[in-house]
């Protein structure tokens, strides 16, 4: 019941932190300067952006439910088992983030999951 | 080299870096966190602060950013299925090293991931295909 609980929390914030990191990356745009001091300045540039320090929150609680998770159960059960977020995060790029998920990108999506679903046995 | 080659380029390099930093990131924590209690704060912070554990943390810092510089330019929906490919990464590893029973029903599944991934990575990373 523990780990259960663990997973969904995981599942629940892992979900909604990638949906506010894409958002906010795609508004901040292409990074192209990868030198140290082009870091820094993107950095410097996304520690303003009130999403994605929501993002990073949500990332933080997805992280310590995690680790708590691997306590008590297999990694190759941990792992495959929160991939459950994909499908959520490919009906949320449609729908929040009006991405033109094609065909193959929901093909893609479903194979993936079935293939999750059949790790996690 | 032209726009389209060059977001190709650095795409599969991103996606080489979030795939092998989350699958080592996540086998390190899975190594420390492994046969310990946290039932304690004075215990759950030594877990954190166990060698295994802080590699992992590191690896997984450079996971975060890396991906966070792929989401500037690909999009969730295809960031998500190509670096699925860490599951796959975790599954062998899980097996190989942390001694976990992989039965066929999860290399079924690991074929099918790779399936996925490999119909979503012949696409282009930006939905909208004007790259």
């Amino acid at each position: 019941m523990k780990s259960w609980t663990l997973l969904a929390l995981m599942v629940g914030s892992t979900v909604m932190g990638d949906v506010l990191q894409s958002m906010e990356m795609k508004r901040h745009g292409e990074i192209r300067e990868f030198h140290p001091r082009g870091i820094g300045r993107a950095l410097a540039a996304l520690a303003r952006k009130k999403f994605l320090i929501l993002a990073i929150f949500c990332m933080a609680v997805s992280f310590f439910a995690f680790m708590t998770l691997l306590e008590s159960t297999d990694l190759s059960f941990a792992v495959p088992a929160s991939a459950a977020t994909l499908v959520f995060e490919t009906i949320l790029a449609r729908m929040v983030l009006n991405e033109r998920v094609d065909s193959r990108r929901w093909v893609g999506a479903c194979l993936v999951a079935c293939g999750v679903v059949l790790l996690a046995q | 080299m032209n726009p389209d080659a060059r977001i190709r380029w650095k795409t599969r390099v991103f996606t080489l870096i979030v795939v092998v930093s989350n699958a080592l990131g996540n086998f390190a924590l899975a190594s420390g966190m492994r046969h310990r209690s946290t039932d304690s704060v004075r215990e759950y912070l030594a877990a954190i602060f166990s060698p295994w554990v802080i590699v992992g943390i590191v690896l997984l810092i450079l996971w975060l950013l890396s991906r966070m510089a792929l989401l500037s330019w690909a999009d969730l929906s295809y960031v998500l299925p190509i670096t699925s490919l860490g599951y796959v990464a975790n599954a062998l590893m899980g097996r190989l090293f942390l001694n976990e029973q992989v039965t066929p029903a999860r290399w079924a599944g690991t074929l099918l991931i790779v399936a996925g991934t490999v119909f979503v990575g012949i696409g282009s990373p930006h939905g909208k295909g004007d790259l």
